[in-house]
């Protein structure tokens, strides 16, 4: 295809845009609620993933170890856990910091903090604090630790208890949540994606249908099918980039005002904040989606007027 | 230069032409007249290649056009100028680029269509509409259109379906002109008309269809139903 073609397919194109009124109007209406829904459910998979990170950030597993436990051999346990491939974070709390933090919590509860001074020295256990890169992993982690030759100092364990047992349940409840409401979540947006790629199929097959006799002189002044085709795929590409753009425009101040208004809904999740620093993959995926609608959609729905 | 060899088109049940035979010589300025739902526009898409013949053969220069690949048609129609009744001019594409689009699509450069388009537009007398879209012009001048974007590829052969089926007399006369004139200069015509005072006007070869078959050939020109 010569360069003088391409060019006539594309000056072609952006003419049938600009004078086609009203059907080009509702087509670009139509594409730009498609790709503000598409826009919208990436935020709310933005959404989703914060907050499940921040429940999952909260879940841990804690090793207590006995009183009499030597702190080298307490951080010989930690960087023998922090070499483990599931494990994101450990950390230390010494007897003293731990005796220093129930006294902060306890600051206005006379009583107990009456019982402690009575108690005399620190009765507070050094712990380790695990947080495992997915829910799901802290059995494993247990499993090892419990397995660990380096739990044991000449022979005794120096571990007082680790509270995975205790916790198991909600560990394995909130495994199971977070896992679902991912399914769950991706269908839902499966099925407003597909939801609203139909709707601008449907939109630009009838602004096509609109120019079949067009199309069919077209071809009986002999035009090629190419020759056909190009200017519509240019008028489609045209509807996706500027529904695009006006998606991409309009997220600016919904985003900011939303932030305002929803700010501390999520779990901290800033709305306007996610916008402008994922503006390249919004950028991206909105006008990826709206040029390969337009262009697909096009191609599709002239398809069938080309036959013969 | 176009043969129609025992040509017959059926739509299920029913036959549109029946073993049709005839044939047109280069030049020629033939009328094909019939009453309506006789065959005439069927007999002009199976020249189009827009139909395919139930049985026999349709030649146009020796080329059986139904062995023409789909892919090869667009390349075939630009040899035949086409004139509609109802004119089919592109609504979203003004007088100008109606015309230059079938001079576009046959791949022609942008300096042969600056100087070809204005030339044709002069031919029909629409010099000073070229910037209109169809919707502002009249009947006649979209017919006038209609024929400059048939001829500006110097086909060698234009056919017009019913050309003015839908114009008053004076445009009637106006497009009978053009048509003849363009005969004049050498390029074959083949119209199909039920407008007794168009075939009279013409006074060509007369091919008279009734109920899919032809029924009379005449080559004086007159119109007998």
């Amino acid at each position: 295809m010569s360069w003088m073609v391409i060019k006539r397919m594309f000056v072609t194109g952006w003419k049938n845009f600009a004078r086609g009124g009203a059907v080009s109007a509702a087509t670009v209406v139509t594409m730009t609620v498609t790709l503000a829904i598409i826009g919208s459910l990436i935020f709310l998979s933005g959404m989703l993933t914060f907050t499940l990170n921040s429940i999952k950030d909260k879940v841990d597993v804690s090793i207590y170890f006995v009183t009499t436990a030597s702190e080298s051999d307490i951080l010989a346990v930690k960087s023998e856990i922090e070499k483990l491939p599931q494990v994101a974070e450990v950390t230390y709390t010494s007897a003293a910091d731990a005796l220093t933090a129930f006294r902060g919590r306890h600051a206005s509860d006379h009583l107990t903090l009456q019982a402690l001074d009575e108690l005399g020295g620190n009765p507070l256990d050094a712990s380790l604090s695990v947080r495992a890169k997915d829910p799901s992993e802290y059995e494993s982690i247990v499993n090892f630790l419990e397995a660990s030759p380096a739990l044991s100092a000449g022979g005794t364990s120096i571990v007082d208890r680790i509270n995975y047992a205790q916790n198991k349940d909600v560990i394995d409840r909130l495994t199971l949540a977070i896992h679902a409401t991912r399914e769950v979540g991706l269908a839902i947006f499966a099925i407003f994606a597909i939801a609203s790629i139909l709707i601008a199929f449907a939109t630009i097959r009838l602004a096509i249908y609109t120019s079949k006799d067009e199309i069919a002189v077209m071809r009986l002044v002999g035009a090629s099918n190419a020759y056909i085709q190009g200017p519509f795929v240019v008028d489609g590409v045209i509807t996706g980039i500027l529904s695009a753009s006006l998606v991409l425009l309009l997220l600016w101040p919904i985003t900011w005002y939303t932030g305002q208004k929803t700010a501390g809904w999520f779990g901290g999740f800033d709305v306007a904040n996610y916008y402008s620093t994922h503006f390249g993959l919004i950028f991206l995926v909105l006008m990826g989606a709206g040029v390969m609608l337009g262009a697909l959609a096009s191609m599709l729905a002239i398809n069938r007027y080309l036959k013969a | 230069m176009i043969y129609f060899d025992k040509v017959t088109k059926r739509y299920g049940d029913t036959a549109a032409l029946e073993e049709v035979t005839f044939s047109v010589a280069p030049k020629e300025f033939v009328s094909i007249v019939g009453h309506s739902g006789a065959g005439k526009t069927t007999l002009l898409k199976l020249l189009l290649a827009e139909e395919r013949p139930t049985g026999g053969v349709v030649f146009f220069e020796s080329i059986d056009i139904n062995d023409l690949p789909n892919s090869a048609l667009h390349h075939y129609r630009r040899k035949i100028g086409m004139v509609f009744q109802d004119f089919r001019l592109i609504p979203n594409k003004t007088a100008y680029e109606n015309i230059a689009f079938a001079m576009e699509a046959a791949g022609r450069s942008d300096e042969e269509i600056a100087s070809d388009v204005p030339y044709i537009l002069e031919l029909v007398n629409l010099a000073d509409k070229a910037k209109h879209f169809p919707d502002q012009l009249s009947g006649g001048e979209k017919q006038r259109i209609a024929i400059g974007r048939a001829i500006i590829n110097q086909p060698e052969l234009v056919v017009a379906d019913e050309p003015t089926g839908n114009l008053d007399p004076i445009n009637t006369y106006e497009v009978v002109e053009i048509l003849k004139k363009i005969n004049e200069l050498g390029t074959t015509v083949l119209i199909t008309t039920h407008n007794k005072g168009v075939v009279d006007a013409i006074g060509k070869r007369v091919v008279t269809i009734d109920r899919g078959r032809i029924v009379r050939d005449d080559s004086d020109g007159k119109y007998i139903l």
